[in-house]
């Protein structure tokens, strides 16, 4: 346990080594902009909450993409699995206006789940009857995603005045309750904290959750075991595709409040190197969300007295992650070499 | 259809592609074909607006394809680390860095006016590289003593290293290749068929070439056949709507992806897929 703290710890320091390492390398000042990133993200309790926002998605698709890698199935399509899921709950508020406000929020986000889970589960199907390679699959879907969210914000889903390409505002009880009338925090950010619990639980506490862990570490022992691989498979890709749709139904019901193209901002995408660096742990996932949901929150910040911007974050993830499997395997190795001196 | 427009189209995918065939066949997967791309495409414009010279910015491009490919084969290959993990890293990379160094020395919309490369008649000169690169491909895997060498590293290492062959080492070459065809890909889609350069504008054509390569069999001529489909598909808006035909121009920009997912669904399971496709090298 002692040794695993050490390990976040170790793992916090060097994030921060690499941010500023980034900014020297790109000839941007480097203290200055870290300043203006710690003030724009925990500077003071709004500037804070903005970091739980920015969290909040990229938690909740990070927590997708660890349980789909778990299982063995690379799961690089959060992008589209989080598009399809708002785009299904904006059908709901669209074509079920009727609906008591009691329950229109929670089939919003009943249809942003299932939207999410058979985006997914559809990769996950074609990888096992079709032997579709998940990778390749996922980012197509992605694309294609998105190119249904632009028709759909442009055609059926559009505002009553047919003039923006934007869904329709979501009536105030359809929301997500918010706490404040100064900022953005809403109620997801708690649902994104019970889902760390809860994935926490159901992959390490249950008996699907070891199937799905044993699959993904080792397919053959899990076939001789009698399990059926293909299937845990897309039962773990539906439950992948039914958190990164419940990610795009909390940011269109407790954020936007409609739907443009621009819904996604690479939530999906991003959520990638916050699950490596999380060591597909939910906790883990959960810090590497934060850190980089402050990125993002103080890159705002950033943005508006120097020329660099959010990008920087992608060289952040990208330099993290190498570091990181460097580290991982370095250490790996030492420990071989230790066991064979012994 | 305009026979020239379609390989306009399809030579940044076919180019990929052909890189991608050597590459794998050598028994790796280049997630970050992606983002070699659109770094090639990044500098290739930057380089050709700062000398004045397209030819400088050619080989910008592909050096900083290269350069990418040289830091994700020290992950995969030097210390055998997931393909899927790294390529995800170099993609990102690619992402942040082109994203950066373009709005930091650019307007936020667009880098164009920069010269682009000369046309040989009706033909780019990366193009005629891209038909020509067809046979040779096909030559160096089947005819080559590399080749051989290079299909058993794909198929039983082990077998290659009983041969006396360093796995790694081909392994590196062929990526080698791979990477310079990713830059001379990206570079394309700047100094040949755009002329602009925009945030992310390679749009999935890396994944697209990677798929043509599982449909093409690893096949050159296949999939170059792949590639051309794909030209087609992105070609036919065009014509499309000339003839005023009225689709949602929504559909006419996924249809790429739509045929290249519908390929991999009707091919089906990997015949013909090297046996040791993916799966990192380590010394016994």
């Amino acid at each position: 346990m002692i040794k695993k703290i050490g390990g976040f710890l170790w793992i916090t320091l060097g994030l921060v080594a690499i941010l500023l390492l980034t900014f020297a390398c790109l000839g941007i000042p480097v203290f200055r902009s870290a300043g203006l990133i710690a003030q724009g993200s925990f500077g003071t309790w709004n500037d804070f909450t903005r970091t739980l926002v920015k969290t909040t998605p990229l938690l909740l698709t990070a927590l997708g993409v660890l349980v789909a890698w778990r299982a063995g199935m690379y799961n690089i399509g959060g992008e589209g699995q989080f598009v399809i899921g708002g785009l299904s709950g904006a059908a709901v508020a669209q074509f079920a206006p009727g609906l008591p406000p009691s329950l229109m929020l929670g089939a919003i986000l009943l249809a942003t789940v299932l939207g999410g889970a058979l985006y997914a589960g559809l990769a996950g199907w074609l990888h096992v009857k079709r032997g579709v390679q998940v990778v390749v699959s996922t980012i197509l879907l992605n694309f294609i995603a998105l190119e249904v969210l632009d028709w759909a914000v442009r055609g059926p889903l559009q505002e009553k005045k047919k003039q923006l390409p934007l869904t329709d505002l979501l009536a105030e009880g359809a929301r997500l309750p918010r706490f404040s009338s100064q900022n953005d925090l809403h109620a997801g950010v708690i649902v994104a904290g019970l889902a760390v619990v809860i994935v926490g639980i159901v992959l390490f506490r249950t008996a699907w959750g070891y199937r799905v862990r044993l699959t993904g570490s080792n397919p053959g022992a899990a076939q001789a075991a009698g399990l059926r691989p293909g299937r845990i498979q897309v039962q773990a890709m539906m439950v992948s595709g039914a958190l990164c749709g419940l990610a795009g139904g909390i940011e269109y019901t407790g954020m936007t409040a409609q739907i443009g193209t621009d819904l996604a901002q690479n939530w999906g995408f991003l959520a990638i190197p916050a699950a490596l660096l999380g060591m597909l742990h939910p906790l883990g996932a959960g810090l590497a969300s934060l850190y980089f949901g402050a990125l993002f929150a103080g890159s705002k910040n950033l943005e508006a007295f120097t020329k660099a911007g959010s990008t920087i974050v992608f060289v952040v993830q990208a330099v993290a992650v190498l570091g990181f499997v460097w580290l991982s395997r370095w250490s790996e190795e030492r420990a071989l070499r230790r066991e064979a001196e012994a | 259809m305009d026979l020239f427009l379609i390989l306009r189209y399809c030579a940044p995918v076919g180019l990929a592609a052909l890189g991608e065939v050597i590459h794998e066949k050598a028994g790796s997967i280049n997630i970050g074909l992606e983002g070699m791309m659109l770094s090639g495409a990044f500098f290739a414009a930057w380089v050709s607006l700062a000398t004045g010279n397209p030819w400088w910015g050619l080989a910008a491009g592909t050096l900083s394809a290269l350069a990418l490919m040289v830091l994700q084969c020290f992950f995969t290959i030097r210390l055998a680390i997931d393909q899927v993990v790294v390529g995800t890293a170099t993609n990102l990379l690619a992402l942040g860095l082109t994203g950066t160094l373009f709005r930091a020395n650019f307007s936020k919309t667009a880098l164009s006016n920069y010269p682009t490369l000369p046309k040989i008649g009706p033909l780019d000169p990366l193009l005629i590289v891209a038909i020509v690169l067809v046979p040779v491909v096909w030559w160096l895997l089947q005819r080559t003593k590399w080749g051989l060498a290079a299909r058993a590293t794909g198929e039983y290492p082990e077998a290659v290293v009983a041969a006396g062959f360093g796995v790694r080492k081909i392994r590196w070459q062929a990526a080698g290749l791979a990477g310079l065809l990713a830059g001379l890909a990206g570079s394309y889609l700047t100094l040949g068929f755009s002329g602009s350069f925009t945030e992310n504008m390679t749009a999935g054509r890396g994944f697209v070439a990677i798929a043509m390569v599982t449909f093409g069999r690893w096949k050159p001529q296949w999939v170059f056949a792949g590639a051309l489909l794909v030209g087609w598909l992105e070609a036919l808006q065009f014509t499309l709507q000339s003839r005023s035909v009225q689709l949602p121009y929504q559909l006419m920009n996924a249809l790429p992806y739509l045929a290249a997912l519908a390929v991999l669904v009707i091919v089906g399971r990997g015949r013909g897929a090297p046996a040791a496709l993916g799966i990192p090298w380590r010394r016994p």
